[in-house]
């Protein structure tokens, strides 16, 4: 307990350098084209080299392809609720400006790609099980996910004060991170349809290594995308502020009155 | 202590507190949450008649009869998970995957302890991608039969097959034998 206020004030004034908009602005203007560009050429690389050239499943034949779309959105559907509960923490607890700015901006990208996942899971269900969709612990802790995503855009823009919506839809993030583990660990925990994972920590991924690389790259370049989507979006959301606060300016009212 | 410190340990407090409540919901509810039930547990105690069961499992080698009534398919097949079997009658077109040796889910009634009729047989595929011409090679030479189980692991693949076409490039060099021994393998 004694080194935490320390611990605590170095992590507040480390996220608080990046809280001045303009250092902000400037990092994220440098950093863009190193997300975007590599994004652009990995995601491409990986999908090419996993729709076209990787070899065809012995079972499931060629729609084994939907997984180079499929597992990078599931990873990041997840990947992405998690960033939500990092800025829902700084948020709360720094009470950071950016991570509010952030969380507006991950909601839609991340229920884009948690839709996205959802919809390639179906259509690769329905020709391999059977079935377009069966309430297994694995399908359907996706959805609360999407729904937990339509839940934090909603309620980060519901109210007239931002502060306000932003503390809202902190509380909302931290409590749906819960449903991070049961994704992750719903396949072990409960019997599933969808089957285990196939790339883990611990063990050797249970993959051809000629559909494993394609993976990887496409997984790579998605992550990456959607990185330099956020960063856009929130780049965009603080020049808006900072032109909404010109425009509103008493000097700038004055000068239109007069 | 700061505001921030105190801010901190209530955010940690909160999400103790709910991951704590979340788990013990999940813990109690474990029984309904599973998607399907394994033929050793119906079994050892058959679910009433009038309710819909989903029993997994795989498919036992050589227990599959397929026949026709007319239009419809009719197929019969045993589902074990390697401790109980349950024999499984089925009408209808059976999903791609279907095959002896792989997991199902059927969707269906248990008229007894080993009995089950199925409404919709589900193909569940396992966590093992492999190309064909790796599954043909460990096929052909006897590494693995897919009826009686998982493939042997991923990294192991590679080398088993590289091992093969070597055999076979280098045998029919050293002895023109007809190319159907040469692919045996010695036991």
């Amino acid at each position: 307990m004694s080194a935490s206020p320390t611990l605590v004030a170095r992590t507040g004034s480390f996220f608080h350098r990046y809280a001045n908009p303009g250092r902000f602005l400037k990092l994220g203007a440098r950093l863009q084209p190193w997300l975007t560009w590599p994004a652009i050429i990995l995601t491409l690389t990986g999908l090419g080299w996993g729709l076209f050239f990787s070899p065809a499943d012995w079972q499931q034949g060629d729609s084994v392809r939907i997984m180079y779309i499929h597992v990078p959105a599931a990873m990041l559907a997840s990947g992405g609720y998690a960033g939500l509960a990092v800025c829902a923490v700084l948020s709360l607890v720094w009470r950071h400006p950016l991570a509010d700015l952030a969380a507006v901006e991950i909601g839609p990208v991340g229920a884009c790609i948690t839709a996205l996942c959802l919809a390639t899971g179906s259509l690769w269900g329905k020709p391999m099980w059977g079935t377009w969709w069966v309430w297994d612990a694995r399908l359907t802790s996706v959805l609360v996910l999407f729904f937990l995503y339509l839940g934090h855009i909603t309620l980060i823009r519901a109210f007239d004060d931002p502060q306000r919506g932003y503390r809202a839809a902190a509380i909302l993030a931290l409590a749906g991170a819960v449903d991070l583990p049961i994704i992750k660990f719903s396949v072990q925990w409960w019997n599933t349809l969808h089957q285990p994972d196939s790339i883990t920590l611990t063990g050797a991924p249970t993959m051809s290594s000629s559909m494993l690389w394609p993976l990887a790259l496409s997984t790579l370049g998605i992550s990456l995308g959607f990185a330099a989507l956020v960063l856009a979006r929130t780049r965009a959301a603080v020049m808006e502020s900072r032109i909404q606060a010109l425009l509103s300016s008493p000097r700038r009212n004055q000068g239109t009155a007069a | 202590m700061t505001r921030k410190t105190r801010r901190l340990w209530l955010v940690i407090a909160c999400v103790a507190c709910l991951g704590t409540a979340a788990t013990l919901v999940l813990r109690a509810f474990s029984s309904d949450i599973v998607f399907f039930v394994t033929p050793s547990q119906v079994a050892a105690s058959p679910p009433p008649k009038d309710r819909t069961v989903k029993l997994g499992g795989m498919v036992v080698a050589g227990s599959v009869h397929r026949e026709r009534h007319g239009e419809t398919p009719v197929a019969t097949f045993d589902v074990t998970d390697g401790q109980a079997a349950v024999s499984v009658h089925y009408e209808g077109i059976l999903p791609d995957l279907f095959r002896e040796g792989q997991s199902v889910v059927a969707i269906g009634t248990a008229n007894s302890a080993h009995d089950f009729t199925a409404s919709e047989v589900l193909a569940k595929h396992d966590e093992t991608y492999m190309p064909k011409e790796v599954a043909e090679a460990l096929k052909k030479s006897g590494k693995w039969d897919p009826r009686f189980g998982p493939p042997p692991s991923a990294a192991s693949w590679n080398s088993m097959t590289v091992q093969d076409a070597r055999k076979d490039m280098t045998a029919p060099a050293a002895a023109p034998a007809p190319a159907q021994t040469t692919t045996q393998p010695a036991p």
